[in-house]
């Protein structure tokens, strides 16, 4: 009996394993490709000479978590970014002294990025750091402020790590070229030397918070363990069992529904900017993605390009050669990881879809967008389909 | 009988034809594919214009530097060419997710260009239009990464 049932098997496994859908070598390759495994190490940031020192490390934590980096002290990074919710925290648009307008973005792996925010406004990890501090809507402190938080709160541990503070005893306590207009008016009555002083207090203090982001990584996860035994050629154990459904659900993401040529990689993103038809949300202000921000990236005094650089201009690349013009722009949002995703909803840039459902929905009738071209295409899929692309997704998160 | 055994070979000889044109077809369809060569001569044969990656290999998700080497019908180095580079993926009606540019002539015919970046994996193409003393041409490049 039992040498029977070993026979079917065999012949069971001859036959493309009991009706699973088998992969293809090119396939195979594309899954390994997605694994974890795959994920090279963390590049040097060339400028941020902080980005992988300790102490720097230790202070970015610090403050990340700090409620008093904010004009009231009640916002920190961490409010909107919680730990133990991937770094997000599970709301249709982030929440700090008010409602902002865009979904706050879990941050596992966020350094291997090349630009930052959904329309990658900023692109570095450290100048990306300085935008919440002073969003009226985040934080909403500014950087004079910050300064003399800094000294009075930190001196000792800030100038064991950058050299001696500036001269702050003459700055305004509140000072700032993004500010109100009261502000805005002290930091046009700084000198030039009390400016830089503080433009590069502020910037130290995105190069650790920076540093600190640099430890948050993607988790192994189910996939990655499936990924590992099919490429070892070894069938998989306990938890990295897929079902027929899981299979079917990835056989359909590198395959007929295209999901792979974007969500690539060992993160699931290219880290480029598409359209993907994600309507805009009726009560917020017009958002056209990263056509509207190319200009602001360059003029950024915080950018590669800028005073505050650590290192050569050669890590500058990415800047110097961005694509500044085309209607592909319009609309377009940084494509994000898959890692984790069935665990936060809701999704898309201002939390558009309740549920996964509802995302491979919207992916299958591909409806023209608002503005500019959705560049995805209409999907035939079953309900059984559709399903098992959910289905896929979610061994992404466990 | 005379007309069953006629009919029977009618139909065998029928098959048969239809087989060779199926694998007429299908054998001329698997030699197709796109061309992938990253030397050929430019549109109206102005120019050979041949590209590589400093670094050997095309590397999807990274910003490379490539070596444009163009040199006229014959075989000498083209100098001072305006070289102006545009792109995309044809199978997705999208551009270059990045604007490459030459960023200097290194002689001999040699460019510098930097910037490229292929982000997704497919068909890309590089479409480079030259302008020198000969005249203006253009070239496509097909690579896969
Ligand atoms: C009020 C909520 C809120 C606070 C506070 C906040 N963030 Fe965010 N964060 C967001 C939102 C929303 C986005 C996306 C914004 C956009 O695209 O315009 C974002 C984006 C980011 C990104 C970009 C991730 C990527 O993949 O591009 C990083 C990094 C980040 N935040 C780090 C921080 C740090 C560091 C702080 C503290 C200095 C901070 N955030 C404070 C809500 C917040
Ligand atoms: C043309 C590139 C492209 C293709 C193809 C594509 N995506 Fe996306 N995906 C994006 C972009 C860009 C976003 C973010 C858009 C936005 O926020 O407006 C996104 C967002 C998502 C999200 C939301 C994630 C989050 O954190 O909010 C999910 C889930 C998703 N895609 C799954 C898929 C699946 C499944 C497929 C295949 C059916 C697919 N994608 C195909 C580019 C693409």
């Amino acid at each position: 009996m039992r040498r029977r049932t070993g026979l079917a098997l065999a012949l069971c496994a001859v036959l493309a394993g009991c009706g699973k859908p088998d992969f293809s070598d090119a396939e195979k390759k594309t899954i390994a490709s997605l694994a974890l495994s795959a994920l090279p190490p963390l590049p040097a940031d060339t400028t941020n000479r902080y980005a992988d020192v300790p102490a720097a490390e230790a202070f970015g934590s610090t403050l990340f978590f700090d409620l008093s980096m904010s004009r009231d002290g009640t916002v920190a990074c961490s409010t909107c970014h919680k730990i133990d919710r991937q770094f997000q925290d599970d709301l249709p648009q982030g929440f700090g002294v008010a409602r902002g307008t865009r979904r706050t973005m879990p941050l596992a792996g966020v350094a291997y990025n090349s630009f930052f925010f959904w329309d990658g406004r900023r692109d570095s990890l450290w100048a990306q750091a300085l935008v919440p501090l002073e969003n009226p809507l985040e934080q909403a402190g500014n950087r004079a402020a910050y300064a003399h938080y800094i000294q009075s709160r930190f001196g000792e541990r800030y100038e064991r790590i950058f050299g001696p503070l500036p001269d702050l005893s003459t700055v305004p306590s509140d000072a700032s070229p993004l500010g109100t207009a009261a502000e805005k008016a002290a930091w046009a009555g700084m000198t030039d030397v009390q400016r830089d002083g503080v433009n590069r207090v502020f910037a130290n203090v995105g190069k650790v918070l920076a540093a600190f982001e640099r430890s948050i990584m993607p988790a192994e996860t189910r996939f990655d363990r499936f990924a590992k035994a099919l490429a070892e050629g070894v069938s998989p154990q306990g938890d990295s069992v897929f079902s027929d459904q899981e299979m079917l659900g990835l056989k359909l993401f590198i395959g007929k529904a295209n999901c792979v040529t974007c969500h690539d990689g060992p993160r699931f993103t290219d880290g480029s900017f598409h359209n993907n038809g994600t309507p805009p949300v009726p009560d917020l202000p017009s958002d056209r993605g990263r056509i509207a921000v190319l200009a602001e990236l360059d003029a950024d005094p915080f950018n590669c390009l800028g005073a505050f650089r650590d290192g050569g201009e050669e890590a500058c690349g990415e800047l110097k050669f961005m694509r500044r013009t085309g209607a592909e722009l319009i609309r377009a949002y940084k494509t994000p990881s898959l890692r984790g995703v069935a665990g936060r909803p809701p999704y898309m840039h201002a939390g558009q879809f309740k549920t996964l459902e509802a995302v491979v929905a919207h992916y299958a009738e591909a409806a023209p967008s608002v503005e500019g071209v959705n560049e995805t295409h209409p999907l035939t899929l079953s309900d059984r389909e559709r399903a098992a692309l959910v289905a896929f997704l979610k061994t992404l998160g466990e | 009988m005379a007309s069953l055994w006629r009919y029977l070979l009618a139909v065998i000889g029928l098959a048969a034809a239809l087989a060779g044109i199926v694998a007429a077809v299908y054998l001329h369809g698997a030699g197709q594919g796109p061309d992938l060569s990253l030397s050929k001569p430019t549109a109206n044969g102005l120019f050979v214009a041949s590209l590589r990656p400093q670094s050997g290999a095309v590397q999807q998700g990274l910003l490379q530097s490539w070596q444009l080497t163009l040199v006229a019908r014959d075989g000498t180095p083209v100098e001072n060419a305006a070289i102006d580079i545009a792109g995309g993926m044809p199978q997705h009606d999208h551009g270059l997710p990045t604007s490459p540019q030459v960023t200097g002539y290194l002689g001999q015919g040699h460019y510098r260009i930097d910037g490229v970046k292929f982000t997704m994996s497919g068909l890309w193409q590089l479409r480079l239009t030259i302008s020198a003393a000969q005249g203006s041409d253009t070239v496509v490049f097909n690579i896969v990464p």
